[in-house]
C-alpha cells in the first residue's frame, strides 16, 4: 500500500480540526494502518495536548524541517494505539519557518518509512502553515460547523484545494475532498434554527463523510488529553469511527442525524 | 410555540434565512474567484507570441476572457486582425 497524505483543514478556527485530526489518526490507526498525525499550526501548537503527550515533546516538526535533527527522534509513539504516531508543531518560532521542500522532505521519510497514512492537522486561516498542510495532500476532510461563517471559510478552502495545491498545480488527479460535519445538534436543525446536513451539502456539494453531533464528551476528552475516538459509549467516539469506516471504503449509514425527543419522564421533571 | 406560530402567521427560519444567504454571496464570491484563472495573461502572451508568427498583431488585439455559465466554463479568445496587410 502506498502512503496517503489526508490534510485536516476548515479555514476557520475552533471547528475541530484538531479534535477531528486526533480522532481520525487514532481510528485509521485503531483499525491497524501505520499512522502518523502532524501537527503544521506553528506557534501555537495543540495536537500534542489534544493527544496527551504534551510532556513528552522534545523535538517539533521545525527542527526537523530544518534538518537539525533526525525525523525518528521527533516523532513522538502514542503510549495506547500501536502504529500511531504524532509529530508536534514548534511552540516558539514563526510560521515562516516552515518551508516547502522541507515538508516534502519529511513527507518523503515518512513514506521511506512506510507510514499507510500521513494526517496534517492545518492551522486555521489561509496563509502560509494551511497552504504547506494542504499542499502534498491526496485527499482532504473540510471539517465545517452548520454555520453561516464556516460554511463560507470551507468554501474558500475548497477553491483553494483545488487551485493550489500540488496536484492542481501539476495537472494531476484533483484532491479528493470529503466533507465533515461537527457540532450538529439535530434538535435545532428541526426547530429550524441550523442549517441542515442537506443545506450545507447542497451549498459546498462535496460528498459528505460524515457528521458529528455536538457533545459534552469533546470537552471531556479532551479534558484529559483523551482522543474523543476514546470516549467508550459516546455518540462522538461512534461517529468518529464510522467516519473512518467510510474513509476506508467501507458503507455506514449515517447515525445521530435524527432529532431526539426527551422522554415524558424528562419533560415532567426537566433535563438533567 | 409552534401552535402559536401557526396561527400568527409562521415567520421563516433563521436556518432558512442563512441557507439563502450562503447561497448568495458564495454564488458571488465563486465568480470572483474563478472568472479569471491565474493561467489568462501568460495564455494571451503566448497567443500572441504564435500569431505574430504568421501575421503582425498588436498585442492588444487579442482579448481572452474566461466565463462562467452554470456549470461549464467558457474560454472566449478574439483576435482582430488588421485591416489589409
Amino acid at each position: 500500500m502506498t502512503t496517503k497524505i489526508v490534510v485536516v483543514t476548515s479555514g476557520k478556527g475552533g471547528v475541530g480540526k484538531t479534535t477531528t485530526s486526533a480522532s481520525f489518526a487514532t481510528g485509521l490507526a485503531m483499525r491497524g494502518f501505520k499512522t502518523c498525525v502532524i501537527d503544521f499550526d506553528v506557534g501555537l501548537r495543540n495536537l500534542d495536548l489534544i493527544m496527551g503527550v504534551e510532556r513528552r515533546v522534545v523535538y517539533d516538526l521545525i527542527n526537523v524541517v530544518n534538518d537539525e535533527i533526525k525525523l525518528t527522534q521527533a516523532l513522538i509513539k502514542d503510549k495506547q494505539i500501536d502504529k500511531l504516531y504524532i509529530l508536534a508543531a514548534s511552540q516558539t518560532r514563526d510560521k515562516d519557518a516552515l518551508k516547502q521542500e522541507g515538508v516534502e522532505r519529511v513527507l518523503g521519510e515518512l513514506k521511506e518509512m512506510e507510514f499507510d497514512f500521513i494526517i496534517c492537522d492545518s492551522p486555521a486561516g489561509i496563509e502560509t502553515g494551511a497552504l504547506m498542510a494542504m499542499h502534498y495532500a491526496d485527499e482532504a476532510l473540510v471539517v465545517t460547523n452548520p454555520e453561516v461563517s464556516s460554511v463560507r471559510d470551507s468554501d474558500r478552502i475548497l477553491g483553494m484545494l483545488s487551485s493550489k495545491t500540488k496536484r492542481a498545480i501539476e495537472g494531476g488527479e484533483p484532491v479528493k475532498e470529503h466533507l465533515l460535519i461537527t457540532r450538529y445538534n439535530p434538535n435545532r436543525v428541526e426547530g429550524g434554527q441550523m442549517l441542515s446536513l442537506d443545506d450545507i451539502h447542497e451549498i459546498l456539494r462535496t460528498p459528505l463523510i460524515g457528521v458529528i453531533p455536538e457533545s459534552d464528551s469533546v470537552l471531556q476528552a479532551s479534558n484529559q488529553g483523551l482522543p474523543a475516538i476514546h470516549m467508550q459509549g459516546s455518540d462522538v467516539a461512534e461517529a468518529y469511527k464510522d467516519v473512518v469506516a467510510r474513509f476506508l471504503g467501507e458503507d455506514k449509514p449515517m447515525r445521530f442525524t435524527e432529532a431526539v425527543k426527551p422522554g415524558w419522564f424528562k419533560r415532567v421533571f426537566g433535563a438533567k | 410555540m409552534g401552535f402559536l406560530n401557526f396561527f400568527l402567521g409562521e415567520k421563516k427560519s433563521t436556518a432558512s434565512v442563512a441557507k439563502e444567504r450562503l447561497q448568495l454571496i458564495l454564488a458571488h464570491e465563486r465568480n470572483g474567484r474563478s472568472s479569471s484563472p491565474d493561467y489568462l495573461p501568460q495564455l494571451q502572451k503566448e497567443l500572441v507570441a504564435v500569431i505574430s508568427k504568421y501575421v503582425s498583431i498588436n498585442p492588444d488585439d487579442i482579448k481572452v476572457h474566461m466565463e462562467r455559465q452554470g456549470d461549464l466554463e467558457v474560454l472566449e479568445v478574439k483576435i482582430e486582425l488588421p485591416e489589409g496587410k
